[in-house]
């Protein structure tokens, strides 16, 4: 084996027991490693009863994996995913880590934790082995507190005897994830989430605060060393040499790009996806938030993140760019056009551990209903109308802790929207811009100068990630299957280069000779699987793709803005599309994967789990 | 020509792409703990580079017993690994604990400058971020600055920004 060690470390927190799993290489080759292998693990080990699980139960596995690609190519993520309390399916929730690296330098291909501990505790791996840690004390924090308090308890495992060691890396939950938010994240350098999914929650509910590895030895070899140095430094100098807009301005140059020339930034709960206000631009950020211009996750020669402080009176505010998606959901769509409140509100984002895409969808569906008068300053405690910053942040803490009204939107949009739209008597779905359970991401649809495809969301194994979208042609670099497969060889979108270079890549650090058919050949696979997986779902939801192969109501109305003033997909185009694109992937026209498929994917057994989706979507 | 690795801490992005080319070039292989120069973020967004700074007057070698270590043209220390026994004896003498011993190496690990090509200057300057630039060695006890513990000095740096 080249690229990966073929070894998982299983960790059951019910009873402290840990052992090592070896995966064959055969499975990796058909699944990659991340995001596929996730699938895999999750359909061989709950597939058979996977209705019946709740993800927020010991039942459920939370992993964390790296790919065969982890520490070879530029930039890092590792992929974090189970069960999802969003969609009920399986999402491959990326984030960026050093966390993957040091993984493989302790001789782990990635960690699966299984059952839930008793009393908070944190996880601390290295090349020795695993010990389970009491977490009492970091307990309730979040942010730049808690990396005080961890980096305290850790100065400890420092070696210096030997020479001056680095500090270990880890990821951690915020007070969000500890209180089983469904849209919190499992986070990493105070930053970083993996966002979608809701993973945090499935962290906290096994009472894992963090999870700390420190890796003391090499890499696996890779298969063709001279041709992986060769290919390295050209890619390398690739990504050097370009990306300048990342560079200087990172994704938050899309507050304005995405606003006002592609016309698809979520404003007011996605009531317009247009905006000309000069006061919610990359600029304006810079200018008054940035304290350091360049930052970097390992490896990576983009360096598209920032690092933004504001200060409020006795406290100081702090987070990277921040990044479009997080920067248009706590801004523009809650009515919010001013840099530093939206950097304010990111902030505190972070420090509770919530997901600033989920959070921020849910907030301004909750101001929408609050405009409409289905929610009332006593339900809420505060004026939550478009823009209020004060009362949004009280909300946000609410969400966070599930006080008030917070408990009902911390069940994520969809449910939230159930649930009110129970207590009010009414549909209150078409105002919830979510797709399965999952927020859709901040690009819209309507006005076809982003996302081209009308089925983006509504086709997507992930449901409203933006990162994982159906529709593309299936074999360009863009389409779900290719991400799929890019998210299991685990590398970062931003650097990808041409296909043939990518699977280059993987040839000469695995020696698999995949070609590019191979590539999309396993991305399919995944996709199906996922598919299954998300189709089966359950035990609070289910999806029926007759019903929730659908856009978000939202995405019908007209946009009332903008150079696209007017535009919105038909539904019956949105229909045919998502059959020709089903039928590209070798599923019946509501998407369930026919049985030639599964042979010709080879994954047969999957056909128990496709025989139950088809009796309960039965005519 | 005694040369010298000019780090700054300000515009250091903490990417390690010094410490993969350091690994490679010396070892082969991705190996960041057997990395020479290592950035040691304690506080995210304030990294900082830390390797030899080439003292003057080589406590190091000094302490070194077997005579396993001695000073190149470039003005960078160099290990003989076969009288090298891994006893920390340089360890324990250098003021900022640079020298590292790695499991799997018979030898401790000293940044050797690349014999005066370093490869983390190579690829932080490709990489245009220029963290770590080659200039001429610096004489006197400047140099010395750049040992003060690196994970304080994250935290250090971030405390005057008022983040930490």
């Amino acid at each position: 084996m080249f690229g990966f060690w073929g070894r998982l470390l299983d960790i059951d927190l019910s009873n402290g027991v840990t052992r090592t799993v070896d995966v064959p290489e055969e499975v990796f080759k058909k699944f990659i490693g991340g995001r596929g292998l996730a699938t895999w693990i999750l359909w061989r080990e709950l597939g058979s009863r996977w209705e019946l699980i709740n993800p927020l139960s010991p039942e459920n596995l939370l992993l964390v994996l790296t790919g065969p690609l982890t520490g070879y190519y530029p930039g890092i993520k590792i992929v974090v995913s189970g069960k999802s309390p969003q969609s009920n399916g399986v999402i491959g929730s990326t984030l960026s880590s050093e966390l993957g690296v040091e993984l493989k330098s302790a001789g782990y291909d990635g960690l699966i934790l299984r059952g839930a501990s008793q009393n908070p505790v944190y996880i601390y791996v290295d090349n020795a082995g695993v010990q389970i840690r009491d977490a009492t004390p970091l307990w309730g924090l979040g942010g730049l507190k808690l990396v005080k308090e961890l980096n305290r308890l850790l100065y400890e495992d420092v070696r210096v005897e030997r020479g001056l060691d680095t500090l270990p890396s880890y990821i951690y939950i915020g007070p969000a994830g500890e209180n089983l938010v469904r849209t919190s994240v499992v986070m990493s350098k105070l930053v970083h989430a993996a966002g979608y999914g809701g993973y945090g929650a499935v962290m906290g509910s096994k009472k894992v605060k963090a999870v700390v590895v420190k890796g003391y030895g090499p890499l696996p070899k890779v298969s063709d060393e001279s041709g992986f140095i060769k290919l390295r430094k050209e890619i390398l100098n690739e990504l050097s040499n370009r990306m300048r807009v990342f560079r200087y301005w990172g994704t938050t140059e899309g507050l304005w790009y995405t606003g006002y020339v592609t016309s698809s930034e979520p404003v007011r709960n996605w009531i317009e996806e247009w905006h000309d206000v000069r006061s919610f631009t990359h600029e304006e950020v810079e200018r008054k938030c940035w304290i350091k211009n360049l930052w970097s996750d390992w490896g990576c020669p983009t360096s598209c993140m920032k690092v933004s402080r504001v200060f409020d009176g006795a406290r100081s505010y702090v987070t990277d760019g921040p990044d479009y998606e997080m920067g248009a959901y706590l801004g523009s769509n809650l009515g919010v056009f001013d840099a530093v409140s939206m950097v304010k509100l990111s902030a505190l984002a972070d420090e509770l551990g919530l997901c600033g895409i989920q959070t921020g969808n849910v907030l301004g569906f909750a101001i929408e209903l609050f405009e409409r008068g289905y929610l009332s300053e006593a339900d809420v405690g505060c004026d939550l109308r478009w823009g209020n910053v004060d009362c949004i942040m009280k909300v946000l803490h609410n969400i966070a802790y599930k006080q008030g009204i917070g408990a009902v939107l911390a069940e994520g949009t969809y449910r939230a929207a159930l649930k009110l739209g129970e207590r009010a008597g009414t549909d209150l779905l078409k105002y919830a811009v979510q797709v399965k359970g999952v927020a859709v991401g901040a690009h819209g649809i309507r006005s076809g100068l982003d996302y081209p495809q009308k089925i983006a969301y509504a086709g997507s194994v992930q449901g409203g990630d933006h990162t994982s979208t159906a529709g593309r042609p299936l074999k360009s670099t863009e389409s779900e299957a290719f991400t799929a497969f890019l998210d299991s060889a685990v590398i970062c979108f931003f650097n990808t280069v041409d296909i043939k270079k990518l699977v280059d890549y993987l040839n000469v650090v695995t020696g698999w000779g995949f070609s590019e058919e191979d590539a999309y050949l396993s991305g399919a696979r995944i996709l199906t699987v996922q598919r299954v997986l998300l189709l089966l779902g359950g035990p609070d939801v289910f999806w029926d793709p007759r019903e929730h192969d659908e856009n978000p109501e939202r995405f019908y109305e007209p946009l009332t803005s903008g150079p696209k003033k007017g535009e919105a997909p038909k539904r019956e185009e949105v229909r045919k599309d998502l059959i020709s694109y089903y039928g590209e992937l070798g599923w019946d026209e509501l998407g369930i994967p026919r049985e030639e498929t599964l042979s010709k994917l080879g994954i047969e057994e999957l056909a128990r789990e496709v025989e139950r989706i088809r009796y309960r979507v039965r005519p | 020509m005694k040369i010298w690795i000019l780090r700054d801490y300000s515009r250091c992005v903490g990417c390690r792409l010094c410490e993969i080319e350091c690994s490679l070039r010396h070892e082969g292989l991705v190996w960041p703990a057997a990395s020479r120069i290592r950035i040691y973020e304690s506080v995210f967004g304030f990294p900082v580079p830390y390797t030899c700074v080439q003292c003057d007057d080589y406590p190091c070698m000094a302490s070194c017993p077997t005579k396993a270590l001695s000073v190149a043209e470039t003005g960078a220390v160099l290990v003989d690994e076969s009288l090298c026994i891994m006893c920390g004896s340089c360890i324990n003498a250098c003021p900022g604990r640079i020298p590292r011993m790695v499991g799997g190496k018979k030898a401790v690990i000293i940044c050797d400058l690349c014999g005066g090509n370093p490869a983390c200057v190579e690829v932080c300057e490709s990489a245009g971020f220029n963290a770590l630039r080659l200039v001429r060695k610096p004489g006197g006890e400047v140099v010395k600055a750049y040992l003060n513990n690196p994970i304080k000095t994250s935290e250090d740096l971030a405390k005057k920004l008022n983040v930490f």
